[in-house]
């Protein structure tokens, strides 16, 4: 276990900058801090530049001859296609504000954590090839050969960044490192320096319709595994329907829900919840993953694998489309899914069909949030909900980064969190909504080689965690995406040991008192309820 | 260090050459009309062209950084600044992050207590120093328009009798002088203090703000000790207006070095990090509207992309969908 050796040696960090000028590249190699490159099959799949087997800590990366020229020519094409990469590139003023406000550099102290300098190992090339200055006066101006050891850097530094634009909020002029990690990852892909935990799962999805690989059989007989599991636990036999043409509503979800866990006790609660509103719904095979790993890739990528949600939308007939727990989903969702594949004219604008609420908020993206959907059907009353099902938790609520700064869902998922349970209580305020902290591990760096990193990045989450755990004896950590949900539990075992990770559907379908139900002995984790929880449960 | 020891002496170099070049040289012509022309050309041109080019290159996608409640269920107070859902609120939400440097007001320094546990301080002094410094800095290039303009504007005698309201308690001092000279030696020590803000600097950092007290501190020694014709400069400047340049009379040394470090700033401005001015406008995660689910947004350079289209995925997987019951399009 990566987790043990890092205990012993204890995460040491120093805020102290080393006395040798950043202007040198620096990236050590080191096992633990970074991820293996991309497996070359997944690559070809996507027919995606330069396939090889190569690794980091190699001197030789296998790059094409002219990979200078390609990158640079890379370059010139994004700044003419996009203004958010010049203008970050020309005006930051280097006042230092966003140097610890990046997860990455409270956990690291490694100063090229910090957003401005992460942009700065990019800028200082932009300035010797692109602008007068840079040309003129070099070092004087920060200008930066691109060499070999400098492209290295890049790939140790941009793949440290988990694009979750928390520095942009503290920048004088919004700049946002996610736009710049996203350019010098588009880079770095030209010449075929990219990591598998991102091209396996997008090449998954682009064949089998999500990122774990599961085809549509195996997807069948996992959902037939949750039905009779929620039979288990309620006596219901709810109904699941997949790839049903002319339903009203497609649901779309991350693909960790129904296979990764805590996320499952999520999915037993969409089940749950869709079965007792009578929801007129389907899952589809085809378009099974609301994540998207491309777009920690390319815009291109993140394209392609988008595109499946508006056809198989048009495919099934539905009206609208509803989306699960999710980050990164929603920012893709939110921000650019309209302009990927929009515009959907063959849906309709979004209606919930159980309190006849007209999400004006989605009538182009045709595309609503559960968080919403859930929220709106508490308000109207639509919905028996029993909190005391989860009084074995204390709760608090963690933002996660896309859905805070990329969507700004703060209020939705609070409002139905103290409505399913008893005890909600909310970490400092410098750690939540739109700054939260992120878990370390977004944007394609949740894997376990890369544990060490990981385990820094996460650590200014987790101690908030640990805030609210001393405070208040919190012992559930609720968030709505798929990649906290997958991450946080190693994180939280490292940095505060006992506290637990749900997502906010799985205390909804704890709470949900659903019709025609026996008396729940279990939660959805199986757990028993509380003792005296079964006495005056009606 | 380098980079501020490195600063500074390029600051001597041309204090040299201007002291060399007008008391030694008599260069008259080139200090105050060459020089001052072609600064006020490269600056125009260049702020053009840099913002030309910032405004050619198009906004893809829409990516406003929210940072409040968006705007979804009625019941739900939706926050019109800081996820902005009206183009009012856009404006509202540049407005103050322009006017007041909102986010700057949200910092917060983090250290660490041993072992393992964050501290989060608030720390306003950064927005304390940045907001001293640009609104003084406004208030004295405001002041200095009174050189360019006849009659002077009453707003203008306004601001200057307001600025130097303190006059009777201080001889001769403007408020704006004495907050800058403040602010832009706190913004220069903390590049010398703090070690992060050291590691990040480059020497263009430091010579821009030694070039901006260069000026400052000339222009208030000119005001206090050495003291300069100003009817006389009014007229050069007139002059120069009217393109009749001549050099100006009653002016010293001091001068030369005051419009010399203008006009150097002035030409510099294009190539530099000062185009953050301007830049700010266009900053595409501050100007635009949460609202993408609602308005599509465009993007003019998209082009088709290969997928995997659903018969492709079911020619693969219709055996086994059919085994399980799943609905295939083809049997």
């Amino acid at each position: 276990m990566p987790e043990e050796t890092l205990k012993d040696k204890s995460l040491k960090i120093d805020y102290t900058p080393p006395t040798k000028s950043w202007v040198e590249p620096s990236a050590e190699f080191r096992k633990g801090t970074y991820g293996y490159p991309a497996a070359p099959k997944h690559e070809k799949y996507l027919e995606l530049p330069n396939p090889r087997e190569w690794q980091p800590a190699e001197a030789d990366w296998k790059l094409p001859e002219n990979w200078k020229e390609i990158i640079l020519k890379g370059m010139e094409e994004r700044l003419g296609r996009y203004r958010s990469f010049r203008l970050f590139l020309d005006i930051c003023v280097r006042c230092g504000a966003c140097a610890d406000k990046c997860h990455f550099f409270i956990g690291s102290g490694d100063p090229k954590n910090m957003p401005v300098l992460r942009t700065e190992l990019l800028r200082s090339v932009y300035r010797r090839y692109f602008t007068l200055s840079g040309k003129i006066l070099g070092r004087f101006a920060g200008a930066r050969e691109l060499t070999e050891k400098v492209l290295k850097e890049w790939f140790y530094y941009f793949y440290q960044c988990t694009e979750c634009r928390r520095c942009s909020v503290f920048c004088p002029y919004g700049i946002d490192t996610c736009e710049i990690t996203m350019m010098g990852r588009e880079l770095l892909n030209l010449v075929g320096c990219n990591i598998n935990w991102i091209v396996e799962p997008a090449s998954n999805s682009y064949r089998t319709g999500n990122h774990l690989g599961i085809p549509p059989h195996a997807f069948k007989s996992t959902v037939d595994f949750a039905i009779d599991e929620i039979k288990d636990i309620t006596g219901i036999k709810v109904e699941v329907p997949i790839n049903r043409e002319g339903a009203e509503i497609l649901f779309i979800s991350p693909s960790a829900d129904y296979f990764g866990s805590p996320h499952w006790y999520t999915f037993l609660g969409y089940l749950l919840l869709f079965h007792e509103i009578g929801l007129d719904y389907t899952w589809s095979t085809y378009a099974s993953e609301g994540g998207n790993f491309g777009f920690f890739h390319s815009a291109d990528l993140a394209k392609r694998l988008n595109g499946k949600i508006y056809s198989e939308a048009k495919r099934l007939k539905v009206k609208w489309i509803l989306g699960g727990e999710c980050g990164h989903m929603w920012r893709v969702i939110h921000q650019f899914m309209d302009t990927f594949n929009g515009p959907a004219d063959f849906l309709e604008e979004p209606l919930s069909p159980i309190t006849g609420t007209q999400f004006d908020n989605a009538k182009s993206t045709k595309m609503v949030h559960i968080c919403e959907f859930t929220a709106d059907l508490i308000k109207n009353n639509k919905l028996k909900l029993d909190p005391r099902r989860n009084d074995k938790w204390k709760v608090t609520y963690h933002d996660s980064c896309n859905i805070s700064r990329g969507m700004g869902l703060l209020e939705e998922p609070r409002y139905i969190l103290r409505n399913v349970c008893n005890e909600f209580y909310e970490m400092p305020a410098n750690t939540i909504r739109e700054k939260t902290f992120c878990c370390g591990s977004g944007a394609g760096l949740g894997s376990d080689e890369n544990m060490e990193t990981r385990l820094r990045g996460g650590f200014p989450r987790a101690n908030a965690v640990k805030y609210v755990r001393e405070q208040y004896g919190v012992n559930l950590l609720t968030c709505i995406c798929a990649i906290d949900k997958a991450t946080l539990p190693p994180l939280l075992e490292y940095w505060v040991p006992g506290v637990d990770v749900a997502g906010v559907h799985e205390l909804v379908g704890n709470a949900l008192v659903v019709r025609g139900e026996k008396e729940r002995s279990t939660n959805l984790r199986g757990e028993p309820l509380n003792q005296d929880e079964g006495e005056d449960h009606v | 260090m380098m980079g501020i020891l490195f600063s500074i002496f390029a600051v001597i170099i041309l204090l040299l050459f201007t002291t060399l070049g007008v008391l030694g040289m008599g260069w008259y012509f080139l200090f105050a009309i060459i020089l001052p022309y072609t600064a006020v050309v490269l600056f125009v041109a260049g702020f053009i062209y840099r913002v030309l080019k910032w405004a050619s290159s198009p906004v893809p996608f829409h990516i406003p950084t929210v940072c409040g409640q968006q705007k979804s269920l009625p019941w739900i107070k939706a926050d019109n600044i800081d996820s902005p859902y009206t183009s009012g609120g856009v404006v509202k939400r540049l407005a103050l992050d322009i006017l007041f440097f909102r986010p700057l007001l949200k910092n917060e320094k983090v250290e660490i207590e041993a072992p393992h546990r964050l501290l989060f301080k608030t720390s306003t002094l950064l927005w304390l120093g940045a907001l001293a410094f640009h609104w003084s800095l406004l208030i004295i290039i405001l002041r200095h328009l009174r050189f360019f303009l006849e009659p002077v504007p009453t707003v203008l005698v306004v601001l200057q009798r307001l600025d130097s309201i303190l006059q009777n308690l201080i001889p001769i001092i403007y408020i704006s002088d004495v907050v800058i000279l403040i602010a832009l030696a706190y913004l220069l020590l903390r590049r010398v203090i703090f070690p992060q803000v050291r590691y990040i600097s480059l020497p263009s950092d430091y010579f821009v703000l030694l070039g901006i007290a260069g000026i400052v501190i000339s222009g208030i020694l000119m005001r206090l000790i050495y003291k300069v014709d100003l009817v006389q400069v009014k007229e050069w400047i007139m002059a120069m207006i009217r393109f009749r340049p001549v050099p100006p009379k009653g002016v010293n040394l001091l001068f030369y070095i005051h419009l010399f470090f203008v006009s150097l700033l002035l030409a510099y401005f294009p190539l530099s990090k000062l185009m953050h001015m301007p830049g700010i406008f266009l900053s595409p995660t501050k100007n635009l509207r949460n609202t993408s689910r609602n308005d599509r947004h465009i993007n003019p350079w998209d082009h088709p992309v290969k997928v995997h289209t659903y018969d492709e995925y079911e020619d693969e997987f219709r055996g086994s969908m059919k085994e399980v019951g799943l609905p295939v399009e083809k049997e």
